[in-house]
C-alpha cells in the first residue's frame, strides 16, 4: 500500500469517527443550561484550534530539524503540517464566531486566544505564501524553516502582548490546576473529539507529504 | 568577540557611507513619512477625536510603514552585480553579516524615525519635549526587536517573486507584540502619567529585542549560505 493510500485510510476512518462526534454532540450529550444548543459547536471548535497548534507545534520542530541535518523529508512534512494547519485554523475561526455571535453577542473581540489564532492563521498564510514565491527547492526549504521557527517563537510574544487585556473568552475548563469542571459526558464527547481531529490531522499530512514526495520525485 | 564587532562595524559603515554619499534612500523614506503624517491628519476628524487620544496611534503607524520601505534597501542593493556573493565570499562571518546589516538599518530608520518625531510634534502639536528622553527609549526598544527581524525576512525576501509585497506580509505579524506594548508606553508619556505604570511593556518590549536578535543572528547563516 503507498503512502497516499494509507494517508486516505486514516482520512476515511477520522472521517468516519467525525461522524460518531456529531451524533455523540447532538443525541448523547445534555444541552448546556445558559447557552443552549450553541454550546454544541464546541466539541468541533476547540479539537480544530488543537488540531491546528499542534500542525504549527509540528511545522517549528520540524524546521529546527530541517536545518539541523537538512533531510528535505523535514521540509515536506513542515509544508504538509502548515497546509493542514491552515484548514484546521480556518474551521476554528469560522465555528468561533458563529458561537459568539448569540453568546457574546459580537462576532469578533480582541482578546488573547482570539488574536493569537488569528495571527496563527497569518503565520501559515505567509508560510505557504513565501514558500509560493521561492522557486529552487534547497532555498524555498530554508527559507520555510526560518520562518517556521520565527513564527513558533513570535505566539507567545502574541499572547503575552494581549494577555493583559479584558477577556471575554471561556477559561479553560479541561487542562488546568483543579478537576475538569464539566459532567463526565459532555468530557468524553469533547476528548473523543480531540482524538478525532488528531485522527484527521494525521490522515490529511500523511496524504499532503505523500503528494509532496511525488512532485519532488517529478522535479528530479 | 571583538573580530566580530570589528567585522560587523566593517560592514555597516561600508552600507552607511553608501547611503551618505547618495543620499536618495534617506531623502525618500524621510518624504514618505512626512507623507504618512500628512495622510493621518486628513484621514480623521479633529473635532470628533482629540489628538492626543489618537496621537501614539499615529506615531506608531507611521514608525511601521517607515521601517518597512526602508527594509528592502538594505540587502536589495547587493543584488547588484552580484555584490551578496562577494560579501559571501569575503572572509567575514555569516554573523558579523548581519548584525552589521542590522547595525546600519538601525541607524538608517533612527534617522527617519527622528525626523518623523520631530514632524509629528510639528503637525499634531503633541507635547513631547518634557518626556522626549523617555520616549527615545521607549522608540529605541520597540525598533530593535522590530528592525531584528525584518532585516533577516528582507534578506530572504530579495530572492523571492514580488518581494516588495512578500516583506510587509510576513513581517507585519512580527510587528504587532512591539506595537502593543509601546502604544502603552507611548500613550503613557503623552499623557504625562509616570513610566512605573508601564514598566511591564517595558520588560517585554526588552525580552522581545533581546530573543529575537539572538534568535534572528543565528537564523541568518541558513538565509545566505548558497
Amino acid at each position: 500500500m503507498t503512502l497516499a493510500q494509507r494517508g486516505r485510510w486514516v482520512t476515511l476512518i477520522g472521517l468516519a469517527l467525525l461522524a460518531v462526534v456529531y451524533l455523540r454532540a447532538l443525541a448523547y450529550t445534555p444541552v448546556e443550561l445558559h447557552q443552549g444548543p450553541a454550546q454544541k459547536i464546541f466539541y468541533i471548535h476547540v479539537p480544530a484550534a488543537w488540531s491546528a497548534m499542534l500542525a504549527m507545534g509540528l511545522v517549528g520542530l520540524a524546521s529546527i530539524l530541517y536545518l539541523l541535518v537538512k533531510d528535505p523529508r523535514y521540509d515536506r512534512f513542515a509544508a504538509a503540517s502548515a497546509e493542514v494547519g491552515t484548514a484546521f485554523s480556518l474551521v476554528m475561526l469560522t465555528t468561533g464566531p458563529i458561537w459568539a455571535k448569540p453568546i457574546w453577542g459580537t462576532w469578533w473581540t480582541w482578546d488573547a486566544r482570539l488574536t493569537l489564532t488569528l495571527f496563527l492563521f497569518f503565520i501559515f498564510l505567509g508560510y505557504l505564501l513565501l514558500r509560493g514565491t521561492v522557486g529552487d527547492a534547497g532555498l524555498r526549504a530554508r527559507y520555510s524553516a526560518v520562518l517556521g521557527i520565527c513564527g513558533l517563537v513570535l505566539l507567545p510574544f502574541i499572547h503575552l502582548s494581549v494577555y493583559l487585556f479584558r477577556t471575554l473568552h471561556p477559561q479553560p475548563i479541561v487542562l488546568k490546576p483543579s478537576a475538569p469542571s464539566l459532567p463526565g459526558s459532555m468530557l468524553a464527547t469533547l476528548l473523543f473529539s480531540f482524538a478525532v481531529f488528531t485522527v484527521l490531522y494525521l490522515g490529511f499530512v500523511i496524504q499532503r507529504y505523500a503528494i509532496g514526495d511525488g512532485r519532488d520525485v517529478g522535479d528530479a | 568577540m571583538a573580530e566580530l564587532l570589528r567585522q560587523a562595524w566593517a560592514i555597516a559603515r561600508k552600507d552607511l557611507l553608501l547611503e551618505f554619499r547618495s543620499r536618495t534612500a534617506i531623502m525618500s523614506a524621510a518624504v514618505f513619512t512626512a507623507l504618512v503624517l500628512v495622510v493621518f491628519n486628513f484621514g480623521r476628524d479633529p473635532t470628533a477625536v482629540p489628538t492626543l487620544t489618537i496621537a501614539p496611534s499615529i506615531l506608531w503607524v507611521t514608525f511601521s510603514f517607515a521601517g518597512m520601505v526602508t527594509l528592502n534597501r538594505a540587502f536589495a542593493l547587493e543584488l547588484e552585480n552580484q555584490a551578496l556573493e562577494g560579501l559571501l565570499l569575503s572572509p567575514i562571518s555569516r554573523y558579523s553579516l548581519y548584525l552589521g546589516k542590522l547595525a546600519a538599518n538601525l541607524v538608517f530608520v533612527a534617522a527617519v524615525e527622528t525626523i518623523g518625531l520631530f514632524l509629528f510634534a510639528l503637525f499634531f502639536d503633541v507635547p513631547i519635549w518634557d518626556v522626549l528622553a523617555a520616549l527615545v527609549g521607549v522608540i529605541a526598544l520597540a525598533t530593535v526587536g522590530f528592525i531584528a527581524v525584518g532585516t533577516l525576512f528582507s534578506a530572504m525576501v530579495i530572492r523571492t517573486r514580488f518581494a516588495e509585497l512578500m516583506l510587509p506580509v510576513l513581517l507585519l505579524p512580527f510587528l504587532i507584540p512591539p506595537l502593543v506594548w509601546a502604544v502603552q508606553a507611548t500613550g503613557a508619556l503623552l499623557a504625562a502619567r509616570p513610566l512605573s505604570e508601564v514598566t511591564g511593556s517595558l520588560k517585554l518590549l526588552a525580552a522581545y529585542d533581546i530573543v529575537f536578535v539572538t534568535l534572528a543572528t543565528f537564523l541568518f547563516p541558513a538565509v545566505v549560505e548558497q
